[in-house]
C-alpha cells in the first residue's frame, strides 16, 4: 500500500509558516521604515551639533530596540522553517534558494548585529561620526538583508538561472545573476522595502501626532511630522510605481494569480481593473455560470493596460487557465490544466525511468521526454484542475485593500506634509486622530500585499515547478499543530508585551521639554 | 572538475564547522544568563551581567542564523533531513533563542506584561537549554540518527518527500543518547567558564570579579570531566566511513582518531586548541589580576570544536550518520550543492575577513569601557 501525505499536514504547515510570516512582517516594516527616520534625525544631530536632534534620534531609536528583537526572533523561525516543515522544498531547491540565504547572513546580519550594539550602547563612548556611520549601517544592514531575501522569495514566484539534474533530483543554479538580478526580485525588493517605509513614516506621523492631541512635545512633534510626512510621500509615489511594475510581471509570469487579484473569470480584450467590488459568494466554481460579482466598479481597459501595456490587449481569466485554448501572446494556443497535469505526469515518469535505466540509450531517451516536459513537471502532482486556483476571495479582497489603503496614505502624507510645511497642521486635531489610525492601515496595507503575493501563488510552492502538496516535511501533523499553537501563544504573548511596553515608551516621550 | 568539486566541498565544511566553532564561542553569551542569578547577587550586579552579555547577545543570535543559512546553502540534504526529521529538536532550540531574544530588550522596561523576573528565568532558561540541545544536536554527527534519504521517493507522486526519519520521537530521542548528552553538558560547562573569564574581562567590579574567579574552578572541573568522558570515547568509538571508492558507508573502528592523526590541522587545531582552554582558565584562576583568559580560552574553544568538526566530515567520514539506513547516511559528496552554487559562494565568503575585522574593531571599541555600575544603572 503506498502511503500518502495527509492534506492536513500541508495545511497545517501551511499555517504555521503564514502565522510565522505575518507576525515578522509586523515588526519589519517598523524596522526597515523607523531606521531610515532615526537615521536622518541624528544626522541633522551630527551636522548642527543641535541636542535637540540628538534627544529626537534617541527616542526614535528606542522604540526601534522594542520592535528590533522580536522581528529577528520571528526571522529566525521563519529560515528553519524552511527544512523543518518544507524539507523536500529544502533539497529539491536548495541549491538555489540557499545561497541568498547565506549571503544574506554574511553581508547582512552581521552588519546589522555588529553596528546596533554601537548604535544602542555606543553613545558618548564613540565618536559622532563613528555612531553616526554605525547607524546608518544598521539601516543598511536590515536593508540588504531584505534584498537577499527577496530574491529568494522572487525566485519560489519566478524561478530563473537553474536547470534540473536528473542525477542529483534537483534543480541546480546555473546563473548567479539571473537569481540576484532577476527583475522580478529588483522590483519585489524594492515594493516590499518601500511598503517598509510607509509604515515607518506612518508610524513617526502617528505617534508625533499624537503627541501634538496632548499638546506635549509640539517641537519634537512637529519636526518628526515634517520629516515623516515627507518620506512616506516619497515611498507612497514610488510604491505606486513598483506597485505597477509587480502588477505587470505577475501578469506576465503568474496569470492565474492575477485572475485571482482582479476575480476575472472570463478573459477578454480591454479588460476593467476593478476600483472597487463585492464577490459573489455563491459563486463555488470556475464554470458554475454565476456572476462573480455582486457590484463592482471597474476602470475600462486599465488591467489588460496594466498587465500588457495595451488597453485593448487580452487578458485570460481564471477559467481561460484552466481550460486553455486561447491563443497567447507569443501565437501559440494555450495549454489546458489537464494537459499541463498530462505533462507533468509524464515527466515524472520519465525521471522515474531515467533514474531506473540500465543502458545509456534508455537514459537518455528518458532524459529527452522529461527535458521536453519538464516546464510543466510540478503539474505532475496535482490531482484536480481546481486545485490550480487560489482562493480567489482573499486574493482579491487584499489586494483592493492594499490599493485602496496605499492610495488613501498617498493623500495622506500630501495633505500632512503641506500642512506642516505651512504651519497649519497643530489646530486640524482631527487629522491628527486620521494620523494616528493611519499606523494600523499601514500595517494592513503591508500585511494585504503579502496576502496577494503568497495566497495568490497557491498551490505552488515554486511556481509551476513544485506544489505545497510535495514540497512538505513528512512530519506528525500533530507535532506541527502543536508547534502551530505554541508559536502563536508565543507570538502573541509577546506582541502584547512589545505594544505595551512601546505604548509606555511613547507616553514617557522623549521629555526634551523638561530637559529645556 | 572533480577535483575543484571536492575541493569545494571540503572548503564548505570547513566554514560550515568554524561558523560552529564561532557559535560555541558566542555562546558565553548563554553560558552567562545561565550564571546571571549565581553570580549576581544584587539587582546591580545582575544588571551589570545583562548589560555586558546583552552587548554581545546578537553576534550569536547572527552566527546560528548564518550557520543555518551556510548550512542550507552548501549542505542542502542536510538541512531538508535534519530540520525536517529531528524536528523537536530544532524547535526547542529555536524557542530557546526567540525567548532570548526578546529577553534582552524587555527585562528592564517599564509595563512589559510578565514583569522583570520572567524575562530573566527565559534567558536562565536559554542559557541552560541553548547550549544543551545544539550540543545534543551535533552529539548526534558522531552518534547517528534514524533516517532513510531515498531520492526516487520524488517520483512517488502521493508521498514525494526525499527524507524520512524512522524515530517517532522526531529528535527528542537524540536527548536519550547519553553521550551526545555528555557533550550537551560539556558545551553547556564550556559556555559558563567562558562567561566567567568574559565578566572578569568586561566587568569592572568587585564583587562580580571575586565571585567568578571563585566559581571558575568549579565550573571548569565540570566542563573537563564531560568533555574528557565525551573526548576519549569519541577518541575509541566506531565511526561511519566512507569508501572513496565505492562511496559505501561502514563502520570502522577509531575512525575519529584516526581521523585526528590523518588530518594533521585538526590534530594541531585540537591540540593548541585544548592547550589554549586550559591556559585561560589556570592562568585566570593562578593570576588574581590577569583578565585576559576569555581571549586565550575562546580561541582554544574555536579550534577545539573546529578540529572535532573537521573530523567528522573530512576524511571520508559521514557526518550526519544514519542509524536507520547506513547508506543513507550523509556526507559531504552526497549532501552537498552543485559545484557551481559552492563556486558562487565561495566568492562571496571571500568578504568574510572583513565581516571579522569589523566585529572586531566594533568589539574593541566598545570594550575599551569596561562595564561598570554606571552603565547598569543607566
Amino acid at each position: 500500500m503506498v502511503e500518502t501525505i495527509d492534506t492536513h499536514l500541508i495545511d497545517w504547515s501551511r499555517a504555521q509558516f503564514a502565522l510565522t510570516a505575518i507576525y515578522h512582517w509586523l515588526f519589519v516594516p517598523l524596522t526597515l521604515g523607523l531606521g531610515i527616520v532615526q537615521a536622518v534625525m541624528e544626522t541633522a544631530y551630527y551636522k548642527t551639533g543641535n541636542e535637540f536632534w540628538k534627544k529626537t534620534a534617541q527616542f526614535w531609536m528606542k522604540i526601534f530596540g522594542i520592535n528590533f528583537a522580536i522581528g529577528v526572533a520571528t526571522g529566525l523561525i521563519l529560515e528553519f522553517e524552511f527544512g523543518a516543515n518544507w524539507s523536500n522544498y529544502s533539497w529539491f531547491v536548495g541549491d538555489i534558494f540557499g545561497a541568498p540565504l547565506a549571503i544574506e547572513g554574511i553581508l547582512a546580519f552581521f552588519m546589522e548585529a555588529t553596528f546596533i550594539a554601537v548604535m544602542f550602547f555606543g553613545w558618548g563612548k564613540v565618536s559622532k561620526g563613528f555612531h553616526l556611520a554605525s547607524t546608518w549601517l544598521t539601516v543598511a544592514g536590515a536593508t540588504i538583508s531584505a534584498y537577499w531575501i527577496l530574491v529568494a522569495n522572487a525566485w519560489m514566484q519566478h524561478p530563473v538561472g537553474m536547470q534540473f539534474n536528473p542525477d542529483t533530483v534537483r534543480n541546480e543554479m546555473v546563473s548567479f545573476w539571473e537569481v540576484a538580478l532577476s527583475p522580478v526580485a529588483v522590483n519585489k525588493f524594492f515594493h516590499a522595502v518601500l511598503s517598509g517605509w510607509i509604515v515607518g513614516a506612518a508610524f513617526v506621523v502617528g505617534v508625533a501626532c499624537w503627541f501634538l492631541l496632548k499638546k506635549r512635545e509640539t517641537k519634537f512633534a512637529l519636526s518628526s511630522i515634517k520629516i515623516g510626512a515627507i518620506f512616506g510621500l516619497i515611498a507612497c509615489v514610488l510604491s505606486m510605481w513598483t506597485g505597477d511594475g509587480s502588477a505587470h510581471q505577475v501578469a506576465q509570469k503568474q496569470p492565474m494569480k492575477l485572475a485571482a487579484m482582479e476575480g476575472l473569470y472570463e478573459g477578454r480584450n480591454g479588460a476593467g481593473l476593478i476600483g472597487v467590488g463585492v464577490l459573489n459568494p455563491d459563486k463555488e466554481r470556475y464554470n458554475d455560470g454565476k456572476a462573480p460579482f455582486i457590484f463592482k466598479v471597474e476602470a475600462p481597459g486599465m488591467l489588460s493596460l496594466l498587465a500588457e501595456r495595451s488597453a485593448s490587449a487580452y487578458v485570460p481569466g481564471i477559467a481561460n487557465l484552466i481550460e486553455g485554448g486561447y491563443t497567447q501572446k507569443d501565437g501559440t494556443v494555450a495549454l489546458s490544466a489537464q494537459e499541463k497535469m498530462e505533462r507533468g505526469k509524464l515527466a515524472i515518469r520519465a525521471l522515474a525511468s531515467y533514474r531506473a535505466a540500465e543502458s545509456d540509450s534508455a537514459r537518455q531517451q528518458a532524459y529527452a521526454t522529461l527535458d521536453k516536459n519538464f516546464k510543466y513537471f510540478g503539474y505532475g502532482y496535482i490531482t484536480n484542475p481546481s486545485d490550480l486556483i487560489p482562493p480567489v476571495g482573499l486574493t482579491f479582497y487584499a489586494f483592493h485593500v492594499m490599493v485602496l489603503i496605499g492610495g488613501f496614505l498617498l493623500l495622506l502624507f500630501a495633505a500632512v506634509a503641506f500642512l506642516s510645511y505651512k504651519n497649519r497642521l497643530a489646530p486640524k486635531r482631527w487629522l491628527q486622530r486620521v494620523c494616528i489610525a493611519a499606523i494600523f492601515l499601514a500595517i494592513v496595507a503591508g500585511q494585504a500585499g503579502w496576502i496577494v503575493a503568497e495566497v495568490g501563488r497557491q498551490p505552488w510552492a515554486i511556481q509551476d515547478m513544485l506544489p505545497t502538496s510535495a514540497a512538505i516535511s513528512k512530519l506528525p501533523t500533530s507535532s506541527v499543530q502543536l508547534t502551530f499553537f505554541i508559536f502563536l501563544a508565543l507570538f502573541t504573548v509577546l506582541l502584547v508585551a512589545e505594544l505595551k511596553i512601546m505604548i509606555s515608551a511613547i507616553k514617557k516621550g522623549p521629555q526634551i521639554e523638561q530637559a529645556q | 572538475m572533480e577535483a575543484t568539486y571536492m575541493l569545494l566541498q571540503h572548503y564548505w565544511w570547513f566554514l560550515v564547522s568554524l561558523l560552529g566553532a564561532m557559535l560555541v564561542f558566542l555562546m558565553f553569551v548563554q553560558g552567562g544568563q545561565s550564571l546571571l542569578f549565581t553570580i549576581g547577587k544584587t539587582e546591580a550586579q545582575q544588571s551589570m551581567l545583562l548589560y555586558s552579555t546583552g552587548r554581545k547577545w546578537e553576534l550569536t543570535f547572527t552566527t546560528l542564523a548564518t550557520f543555518g543559512g551556510a548550512f542550507f546553502a552548501s549542505f542542502p540534504l542536510f538541512y531538508s533531513t535534519s530540520f525536517g526529521g529531528a524536528y523537536w529538536l530544532w524547535m526547542l532550540i529555536l524557542l530557546c533563542f526567540v525567548l532570548q531574544a526578546v529577553s534582552y530588550e524587555y527585562q528592564a522596561k517599564k509595563n512589559n506584561l510578565l514583569g522583570k523576573k520572567t524575562y530573566r528565568i527565559f534567558l536562565l532558561l536559554n542559557g541552560i537549554l541553548a547550549p544543551m540541545l545544539i550540543g545534543i544536536a551535533v552529539g548526534t554527527f558522531f552518534s547517528g540518527a534514524e533516517f532513510v534519504v531515498d531520492k526516487q521517493q520524488l517520483t512517488c507522486t502521493q508521498n514525494p518527500v526525499v527524507s524520512s526519519w524512522k524515530n517517532p520521537g522526531h529528535g527528542l530521542e537524540a536527548a536519550l543518547v547519553w553521550w551526545n548528552v555528555c557533550l550537551g553538558l560539556a558545551v553547556l560547562f564550556l559556555s559558563r567558564v567562558l562567561a566567567l573569564l568574559y565578566f572578569i574581562n568586561n566587568i569592572n567590579d568587585d564583587d562580580v570579579q571575586q565571585q567568578s574567579r571563585r566559581r571558575l574552578p568549579w565550573e571548569a572541573a565540570l566542563f573537563l570531566v564531560f568533555f574528557l568522558t565525551f573526548f576519549v570515547r569519541w577518541l575509541l568509538q566506531d565511526g561511519f566511513a566512507v569508501n572513496p571508492e565505492t562511496k559505501e558507508v561502514f563502520m570502522q573502528p577509531g575512525k575519529y582518531l584516526i581521523n585526528l592523526i590523518e588530518i594533521p590541522a585538526a590534530l594541531t587545531g585540537l591540540l593548541v586548541g585544548v592547550v589554549g582552554v586550559l591556559l585561560g582558565i589556570a592562568k585566570t584562576v593562578f593570576c588574581r589580576r590577569w583578565r585576559k583568559g576569555i581571549w586565550f580560552a575562546g580561541a582554544g574553544a574555536v579550534l577545539t570544536v573546529l578540529a572535532l568538526l573537521l573530523c567528522a566530515g573530512w576524511n571520508n567520514t559521514a557526518y550526519y550518520p544514519s542509524t536507520a539506513s547506513l547508506q543513507s547516511s550523509l556526507t559531504i559528496e552526497n549532501s552537498s550543492s552543485s559545484i557551481f552554487t559552492l563556486k558562487t559562494m565561495a566568492f562571496a565568503s571571500i568578504l568574510i575577513p572583513f565581516v571579522l575585522a569589523y566585529i572586531a574593531y566594533v568589539w574593541r571599541t566598545l570594550d575599551r569601557h569596561k562595564v561598570s555600575r554606571q552603565d547598569a544603572d543607566c
